[in-house]
């Protein structure tokens, strides 16, 4: 029990490290890298949560936010490079 | 109090702590594209919140909603706008106001609830162990709460059904059919007069 606390308090403050660069920016990149970053950090802590309460259940649910996590910053980069999420902008096609 | 359950308590308490640190940054940052980020955070950290409040099906769809769509339809937003909030010129004293009268309200209305997850509160007592024991016998399947939502409620979840199908195909008859279609011909007829 003491090392899984310990592995909390550990993604604790790399979560608010990750926050902290969220929060500063400066580029857009730095702050796309940080929400993937804190979403696998919260799908740790949801997995690491199960077995605090040991009841390991929260797994499936942890496995849903990496998906999530994926899919959203495939959004995010198609978004940087289309300005569009659906196709490309007349522009770029001419 | 086990040594797991003060651990949980000091993790929510930590989630909150993030949820409020984000809350702030999101009213402050003026980039929109940082509060989009920010907005998808919150909801990783609520359907975390609902994770240890044992509500997984809650947990499921803010994570599904929250972080994954709303982004996305967000960042989708985002394209047809500027992309910068416009600085805020009147005073934010009485959205202040409201906001903490509301919270003080929601707050004042917790008071009187029964203690959390006690075996004796009404939710626990009234028409659960009905459920419960009824189950088994007259559906026959051993997840109670798909018995409850697909076959006692099943008419509630075939509307819920109807009105998310609905609103699905609304938003995508606004957001691709009709404006891609448009689009193509004003290309045609440019290049006709070309």
């Amino acid at each position: 029990m003491t090392m899984l606390l310990a592995t909390a308090a550990a993604l604790f403050i790399a979560m608010m490290m990750v926050l902290i660069r969220l929060f500063a920016g400066p580029t857009l990149y730095d702050r796309v890298l940080a929400v993937n970053t804190f979403g696998t950090l919260t799908v740790l802590l949801l997995g690491l949560l199960g077995f605090i309460t040991e009841r390991p259940d929260f797994l499936d649910i942890a496995m849903l936010y990496a998906l999530i996590n994926f899919v959203s910053t495939i959004a995010i980069l198609k978004f940087f490079r289309y300005r569009a999420l659906g196709r490309r902008s007349l522009q770029d096609e001419d | 109090m086990s040594n797991g359950l003060i651990g949980v308590a000091v993790i929510d308490i930590l989630l909150f702590l993030f949820l409020v640190l984000t809350a702030i940054a999101i009213t402050r940052l003026r980039n929109l594209f940082a509060v989009v980020m920010l907005a998808g955070v919150f909801s990783l950290l609520s359907a975390a919140l609902f994770v240890t409040l044992d509500a997984m099906d809650v947990a499921f769809t803010e994570a599904a909603v929250g972080a994954g769509i709303s982004t996305v339809l967000l960042l989708g937003t985002l394209a047809l706008t500027v992309r910068d909030e416009k600085p805020v010129t009147h005073s934010a004293f009485l959205p202040l106001l409201i906001c903490t009268i509301a919270g003080a309200t929601l707050i004042y209305g917790t008071l009187d609830m029964p203690p959390f997850g006690a075996a004796d509160n009404p939710v626990q007592t009234h028409v659960a162990p009905d459920y419960l024991e009824r189950t088994p016998v007259e559906i026959g399947i051993p997840n109670t709460v798909a018995a409850v939502l697909a076959s006692y409620r099943g008419f509630d979840t075939l509307g819920e059904v109807v009105v998310v199908f609905t609103a699905a195909i609304a938003v995508l008859l606004l957001l691709g059919g009709g404006g891609r279609s448009r689009r193509h011909d004003d290309v045609s007829d440019e290049r006709k007069k070309d």
